[in-house]
């Protein structure tokens, strides 16, 4: 448990606020990349998770990711938040803690939902992230942050690094996020690669949000304010940059257009990328993770595009695999003078079989665990939109919301 | 009296708009529409700026107008004009000329060349 001095506290405050924002932020990256017929219902998975996954994680969510448990999951010991020291003067420490982790709680599960918009059922996707937060992102919280296994170390003292949530959140989401689009199925009315972003303002407004909210991710997770805190955020601002500057290259010499929505998913795939290491890496660290990144990430979303599985906003691609290549680099890229490990290029090389090891064990975890869930839910209630010829093809705004985002009717 | 239905290249619309204000053409209205002639479409870029496509359907801007028939000519030739590219390119547009049978102005029950 850390122990804040005010300066600490009052940073840690403002981060987590930024942290929050990044869901809506979400929203309308995600709203503005789908068809107008379901930006509505785009943006109310991410908000939506904005209302159930703070109940949640008072609940149990934040005990079963940080109660002392067992190397594989927390304990009951925190439920409803009891045990938490809540009123003594010092008591600012742990509550901030609770709060700050809460914000990554929410906005993991919205971003899994990129794969499956337009098309998957909303009372269900409340069960699921209802069910997919406590069985899936609280044990591998725990795994990493909480004390379990993966942060002891599998060859050696010093575990996997994962500085803000490379494995935790990204990967983790990446991996359900690809099996869900799978589960349920193809988009209707649209083959793939047909569908085009319906409002790139809201694509630019989204990224730009999620890129300022990145520094409460980043830099907040340190947990206090100080040089490692300032080096995370110049570190997250540099990969970012670098990556939306290479795909916005790539995408230049390969289509001979220069797409505002590929600056947009390379800042993001920057942002995923530098979220493991930046605490751990220096600035010329953060320019290859950055630069790499968008190269990795571009091949990736071109090559979902010609697979069979329908990941609608290439959450695989961006947050997956940007997740597992920014988990591998820190560990090439680790330097000792900025986070005190090692990594591969100072000669370090146990350190990348640890992230090797977290990055495969959050994969295949949180893939097999998805999977269950999603297979139990498809019996009972249903993945998909229910009559999807009527409600899927004239969009999930009108018929599960009963709303439109742009109303342009006469009488208006 | 005859409607002028002219589908031109949207951004060709602002310049028509002013030549027939200035020709004294009493009004006309504008629509963006998107849709499909006989040319193949629009290459557009997808997925995340990663893939180009051609879309069928292309956006246009619809002017419309109703004048007396003195007037028929002086319209055209301010859209023959305006709405050309150089000397006339692939998706330059059309123009539709129907009759009028009659015009009503609603403040005052006038009809006819009047109500224009």
């Amino acid at each position: 448990m850390p122990d804040f001095d005010s300066g600490s506290l009052a940073w840690m405050i403002v981060a987590s606020a930024l942290v929050l924002f990044m869901t809506p932020g979400l929203a309308f990256f995600y709203g503005g990349l789908v068809r107008a017929k379901n930006v509505v219902s785009t943006m109310m998975y991410c908000f939506a998770a904005m209302a159930l996954m703070p109940v949640i994680w008072v609940l149990w969510g934040y005990s079963l990711a940080f109660g002392e448990g067992n190397a594989f999951i927390g304990d009951f010991s925190f439920f409803l938040l009891n045990g938490i020291n809540m009123t003594s003067p010092e008591a600012g420490s742990e509550i901030m803690f609770v709060i700050f982790q809460g914000m990554f709680a929410i906005i993991t599960p919205a971003l899994i939902t990129g794969a499956f918009v337009e098309r998957f059922k909303f009372s269900t996707y409340l069960i699921f992230i209802t069910i997919w937060v406590t069985l899936v992102y609280a044990p591998v919280c725990h795994w990493v942050w909480g004390g379990g296994w993966i942060s002891q170390g599998v060859f050696g003292d010093q575990g996997a690094l994962d500085f803000a949530g490379g494995t935790v959140v990204h990967l983790n989401a990446g991996a359900a996020a690809l099996v869900a689009a799978w589960m349920v199925g193809k988009r209707r009315g649209g083959a793939a690669g047909t569908i085009v972003a319906h409002n790139v303002p809201y694509v630019i407004l989204g990224a730009s949000i999620l890129w300022f909210g990145w520094f409460g991710f980043n830099a907040g997770s340190e947990l206090a304010a100080d040089g490692i805190a300032a080096n995370a955020f110049l570190t997250t601002n540099t990969a970012a940059a670098m990556a939306a500057l290479t795909w916005l290259v790539i995408s230049g010499l390969h289509t001979g257009k220069m797409s505002a929505v590929g600056a947009a998913t390379g800042a993001v795939a920057g942002l995923v990328a530098i979220t493991p290491a930046c605490g751990w890496v220096d600035v010329g660290g953060a320019l290859m993770i950055g630069l790499s990144a968008s190269v990795v990430c571009y091949l990736c979303a071109l090559g979902m595009e010609k697979s069979g599985v329908d990941d609608a906003l290439v959450v695989f691609g961006v947050h997956g695999i940007g997740g597992a290549w920014g988990a591998l680099m820190t560990g090439v890229f680790a330097s000792e003078a900025i986070g005190g490990v090692k990594g591969l290029l100072e000669g370090n090389g146990i350190i990348v079989l640890e992230q090797l090891v977290g990055i495969v064990a959050t994969f295949l975890y949180s893939g097999i665990a998805t999977f269950i869930i999603l297979k139990v839910l498809d019996v009972i209630p249903g993945l998909g939109i229910q009559e999807p010829e009527n409600i899927e093809m004239s969009g999930l705004d009108v018929n599960v919301h009963g709303e439109r985002g742009y109303v342009s009717d006469g009488a208006d | 009296m005859i409607k002028i239905e002219a589908i031109i290249k949207p951004e060709k619309a602002n310049s028509i708009g002013l030549a027939l204000e200035e020709a004294g053409v009493g009004g006309y209205f504008l629509s963006n529409i998107t849709g499909k002639g006989n040319q193949k479409g629009v290459e557009v870029t997808t997925g995340r700026g990663t893939t180009k496509i051609t879309r069928s359907s292309v956006p246009k801007t619809v002017i419309t107008t109703v004048v007396d028939d003195s007037q028929k000519q002086k319209v055209l030739d301010i859209v023959l004009e305006y709405a050309k590219t150089g000397d006339g390119e692939i998706g330059d547009g059309k123009i539709f000329i129907t009759k009028v049978d009659e015009v009503i102005r609603v403040r005052t029950n006038e009809t006819g060349k009047e109500a224009l």
